[in-house]
């Protein structure tokens, strides 16, 4: 828990050594060290300020590469095979996207894609984007705070999550018409969204806000 | 305790790096610095009526158009859940149920309790308003569960001799209403709940 400082406190203190929470305002001052796995709470309102792992930046790296392998391999493989009357039909991930694409639906076609494919893409490569250089030793990227600031506020709108659970209602509502197994596509899916709430537990604000700071004073 | 506004700094919202007052942009991530956001509350209620209007068009209209050798049937939101409920998936009733009405309608609820009783003390504290806060912001995507159904099944189910599904025009304002609420909880500026505690 970290205590806000106080206006005596506060009065020599460098900005540099300084945080606000984001969602009260409180004055921190920037605790020198925080172990890995361990937290800073903001001590207003209870806010994760820090949290930061050893190692994460490595390891966020290798997950998102995972995740993208992965992400390919679930658009290419077979993803629901239906079977009905001796009749097969299947479903990759694509069509479940392009279901609206008839007429005056295809806007949501495109919300669909852009939820459970795209946006997701997007933000493993803004990561990527800003990670690898500073792992690797070099100077940030020029672009690297648009590229991380807009992976950050891309992050409500990507969904994979929400499309896994989402295969699990549709499976039982349509159990009574027919036979439906899940193909590769389906586990490559749900290993995707296993790995990327994984890398997300990695990520922490401060310090990859720093690290590029850092990085860019190079 | 100290706020960054009473040190006569601004914080940001991105990063959390202080500046001082009258910064226009945060010299680590670039966003635009304000110290409270005043026009906060304005984009949470426009967002918060595009949203309710949305909504109503969603439960009226069809999310699922299903025809068989035998029948066709329109289900719309809740009508899905009951056909589930009947069938005996009472699970699976409930995920749709809670994902498609219950939520939107807490949501819409909880944005404007706090909208109207932001600083009103007397009915909420500080704490309570932000853990409300917390999970109205967490927990609005999830209500696109039902849009991925209804994409999943008329694309799984398109083909099939034993039945078509196609997707009902609800599909469409179900979705921006959900988006609509999104924008509305992600338009608010939590710091103003704390602004008068003493
Ligand atoms: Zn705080
Ligand atoms: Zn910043």
């Amino acid at each position: 828990m970290q205590k806000p400082v106080s206006m005596e406190e506060f009065a020599g203190v460098p900005l540099d050594e300084l945080r606000a929470c984001p969602h009260c305002d409180a004055l921190h001052r920037l605790p020198s060290h925080v172990r890995s796995r361990a937290k800073a709470v903001c001590g207003r309102c209870g806010s994760v300020l820090i949290a930061p792992r050893s190692g994460a930046f490595t390891r966020i790296i290798a997950l998102a590469a995972t995740a993208l392998i992965l992400m390919v391999a679930a658009l290419f493989s077979p993803f629901l095979d239906l079977t009905a009357a001796g009749m097969h039909s299947n479903a990759s991930i694509l069509d479940a996207a392009m279901a609206f694409s008839q007429g005056i639906m295809l806007p949501l076609s495109l919300a669909v894609g852009a939820f459970i494919i795209v946006i997701p893409v997007l933000r493993l490569l803004l990561i990527l984007y800003t990670l690898v250089p500073l792992v690797a030793g070099r100077p940030a990227a020029a672009r690297a705070p648009v590229a991380f600031s807009l992976a950050e506020a891309l992050k409500p709108w990507s969904m994979a999550e929400i499309f896994v659970i989402g295969v699990a209602v549709a499976l039982v509502k349509v159990a009574g018409l027919a036979t439906v197994t899940p193909g590769p596509a389906f586990w490559a899916f749900g290993a995707l969204v296993f790995v990327t709430v994984l890398q997300d537990s990695f990520m922490d604000k401060e310090q990859i806000w720093a690290a590029i700071d850092a990085g860019r004073a190079k | 305790m100290v706020t960054a506004r009473d040190a006569g700094l601004v914080g940001c919202t991105r990063c959390g790096r202080v500046h001082h007052m009258g910064t226009p942009a945060c010299n680590r991530c670039g966003a635009p610095l304000s110290s409270r956001d005043d026009t906060s509350l304005q984009r949470v209620w426009a967002w918060w009526w595009a949203g309710l209007i949305a909504y109503i068009p969603a439960n009226l209209y069809p999310m699922l158009l299903t025809s068989t050798l035998v029948s066709n049937t329109e289900s719309t939101i809740v009508g899905g859940a009951v056909e589930l409920f009947l069938h005996g998936d009472v699970g699976v009733a409930l995920i749709v149920l809670i994902a498609s009405v219950v939520i939107p309608i807490a949501k819409f609820m909880a944005i404007a309790f706090l909208a109207v009783s932001i600083n009103k003390r007397h009915i909420m504290g500080e704490h309570a308003q932000h853990q409300l806060f917390s999970v109205v912001e967490f927990i609005g995507r999830w209500s696109m569960i039902d849009v991925f159904v209804v994409a999943i099944l008329a694309s799984l189910v398109r083909f099939s001799v034993v039945a078509t599904i196609n997707p009902g025009i609800a599909a469409v304002s179900f979705a921006l209403s959900v988006a609509f609420t999104m924008q509305a909880a992600l338009s608010f500026d939590p710091r103003i709940i704390w602004d008068d505690e003493k």
